[in-house]
């Protein structure tokens, strides 16, 4: 490789350190995501123009057709899908991180160093793994199959002995340097994908799409090693340490430990929600009130806290939200929003809805400054959000989310639910507010409901 | 390069990788894992070298198909996150608007 082809890598490695640095503080995320596009780019054009590269047109064909595919896709996404598009993009690029190792071991058929060949058979394992778990949970997020967590008796034995055989083979592949025992190895890697995310909780899906990026980054930073090229272990290695880093931030926010994410549907203790307790509170009472009713509560209150969740997102309701908020403080009310850090499917989800309904940022607070205004507030109106207003968190020690830090709406003089039906929440746990006397439910998709309110707070 | 080298380079990027992200707010959480994963989307030069040298068709489809899901990853990747941090420029005008208010109070350090 030339001198030239070098210098360029290394530009491209300094670009993502900077992206990296830039996207973890506000101000110069943006930046910091086209420093690193930048980056990028540079590195595949100074490769494609390699002097002795061999296929190029069919390179350049290929380049197009993923380029054609995904572009599109990430532009006309909607906003609440984002978090299976990652996802996906995420299970591509674990994909073609293994099919690059594949691809040198079968030509070379014999590395010339063990430590090569235990990178393939690492690259094989690690990079199936994200590949299938990253597809099961855009199929999880994208809802083609039950968000709650797939619990088959003696999953646990069986995954355990398909990942046992995936490294077996995978160490007989190196052993034998022999191709069939690398394949597989790799088909049994890419059924522990599988069987390592269906146990996964709804609510902990995020932090597995994170662990999984992190896998990526070491499958490519392993590919690296393979092929003898700095910038893939630079760029695989940045991306799984900070991965890495990321999953316990994310893990931490949700207040529960990583083991207990990964691990806990095993148990039976944790990511489960418990279906039992949900038949038995299945015919308790609620109240339920119309749209009259909820916007004179409103309309005649001092202070209205809105609390969002997915049930806002996936109605697209952030504008009528905005409207009715717009409306209550035409008429005098104080209101605000108390955004908690993991509402909806993804951290940070909340902020980027409300900004893009141009929601002043004066009105968003984060969990920490809105959990003291509860008490002072006179109705908390929570917007298709569940496991993160629910008490049980706080007082219920046996809880599957107890210890998950949440939004005090139970402490405002009034809620007001809206919801789309009784169901519970993401992480499939019931809610002891819902049956609270000073709550009110309002059934129906979060838009039609915001509309109904702002035509009945119009026409009082 | 010797494996010595290869693994001195290992050893640093990771440390630079956490201390990189040591602190961050939960707000950015999910363009900061979009943006990482767009990063490892690099893989597509690895795919595009195995490519340029393969010869036979299955190593050449093998390489092909690699370089066409890694392109995927990168650039979608990429086009994701600025998506995803282009609603927040409203609100970076409306606290550069509240900072410009309060312009006698001591600025908090970023």
């Amino acid at each position: 490789m030339s001198t030239a082809t070098q210098s360029a890598y290394l530009v491209t490695a300094l670009c993502f350190i900077l992206a990296l640095k830039g996207l973890s503080s506000p101000k110069t995320a943006r930046n910091g995501n086209l420093i690193g596009a930048f980056g990028a780019a540079i590195a595949v054009v100074v490769t494609v123009g390699q002097r002795h590269l061999g296929h190029r047109p069919l390179i350049i064909g290929a380049i197009v057709v993923g380029a054609v595919v995904a572009v599109p896709a990430a532009r006309m996404v909607k906003m609440t899908a984002i978090p299976q598009m990652v996802a996906l993009f995420n299970g591509v690029g674990g994909g073609a991180a293994m099919l690059v190792a594949l691809d040198e071991y079968v030509r070379l058929h014999r590395l010339d160093s063990t430590a090569a060949s235990i990178a393939v058979a690492f690259t094989a394992i690690v990079g199936s793994v994200s590949f299938t778990g990253s597809l099961i949970t855009f199929a999880k997020l994208q809802e083609l199959m039950t968000g709650r967590p797939i619990l088959v008796p003696g999953a646990q034995f069986v995954t355990s002995l398909v990942g046992l055989g995936a490294v077996g083979c995978g160490i007989a592949a190196v052993a034998a340097s022999s191709v069939p025992l690398l394949v597989i190895c790799t088909a049994l890697s890419l059924a522990l994908g599988v069987l390592f995310v269906l146990p996964v909780g709804g609510a902990d899906v995020p932090v597995v799409i994170s662990l999984l990026n992190a896998f990526t980054g070491l499958t490519v930073a392993a590919s690296g090693y393979v092929l003898d090229n700095t910038l893939l272990i630079v760029a695989g290695t940045l991306v799984g340490a900070s991965g890495t880093m990321l999953t316990q931030l994310m893990a931490h926010a949700m207040g529960r430990p990583i083991t207990g994410v990964l691990f806990g549907a095993f148990s039976g203790s944790s990511t489960a929600g418990s279906t039992a307790e949900l038949t038995s509170s299945a015919d308790r009472g609620v109240r339920s009130a119309g749209a009259d009713d909820i916007a004179i509560l409103l309309a005649y209150a001092r202070k209205v806290a809105i609390v969002p969740g997915y049930g806002l997102a996936v109605a697209q309701a952030q504008h009528t939200c905005r409207e009715l908020v717009d409306l209550l403080e035409s008429r005098g009310v104080q209101v605000f929003y108390a955004i908690h850090p993991v509402a909806g499917r993804m951290p940070g989800h909340m902020n980027v809805l409300l900004a893009e309904a141009n929601v002043p940022y004066e009105q968003l607070k984060e969990m920490d400054d809105a959990n003291p205004e509860f008490s002072s507030t006179d109705v908390a109106v929570v917007v298709g959000a569940n496991d993160v207003v629910n008490p049980a968190a706080r007082d219920s020690v046996g809880s599957p989310i107890y210890g998950m830090p949440i939004l005090n709406v139970d402490e405002a003089t009034n809620v007001v639910f809206m919801k789309r039906s009784m169901r519970p929440g993401f992480a499939g746990i019931d809610n002891e507010l819902l049956y609270h006397p000073k709550t009110t439910l309002f059934f129906g998709d979060a838009k039609d409901s915001l509309s109904k309110l702002v035509a009945a707070v119009k026409a009082l | 390069m010797n494996n010595i080298g290869l693994l001195t380079i290992f050893m640093l990027s990771m440390f630079v990788g956490f201390e990189v992200i040591s602190k961050v707010s939960a707000v950015l959480h999910t363009p900061l894992m979009s943006g990482a994963n767009a990063i490892h989307g690099v893989i597509l030069v690895g795919a595009i070298l195995i490519t340029g040298t393969a010869t036979g068709a299955v190593q050449i489809t093998l390489g092909l198909v690699a370089v066409v899901l890694a392109t995927a990853n990168m650039v979608g990747g990429f086009v994701v996150t600025d998506r995803m941090l282009e609603m927040f420029k409203g609100r970076g005008k409306a606290k550069a608007a509240v900072a410009a208010k309060d312009a006698t109070d001591e600025r908090p350090a970023t």
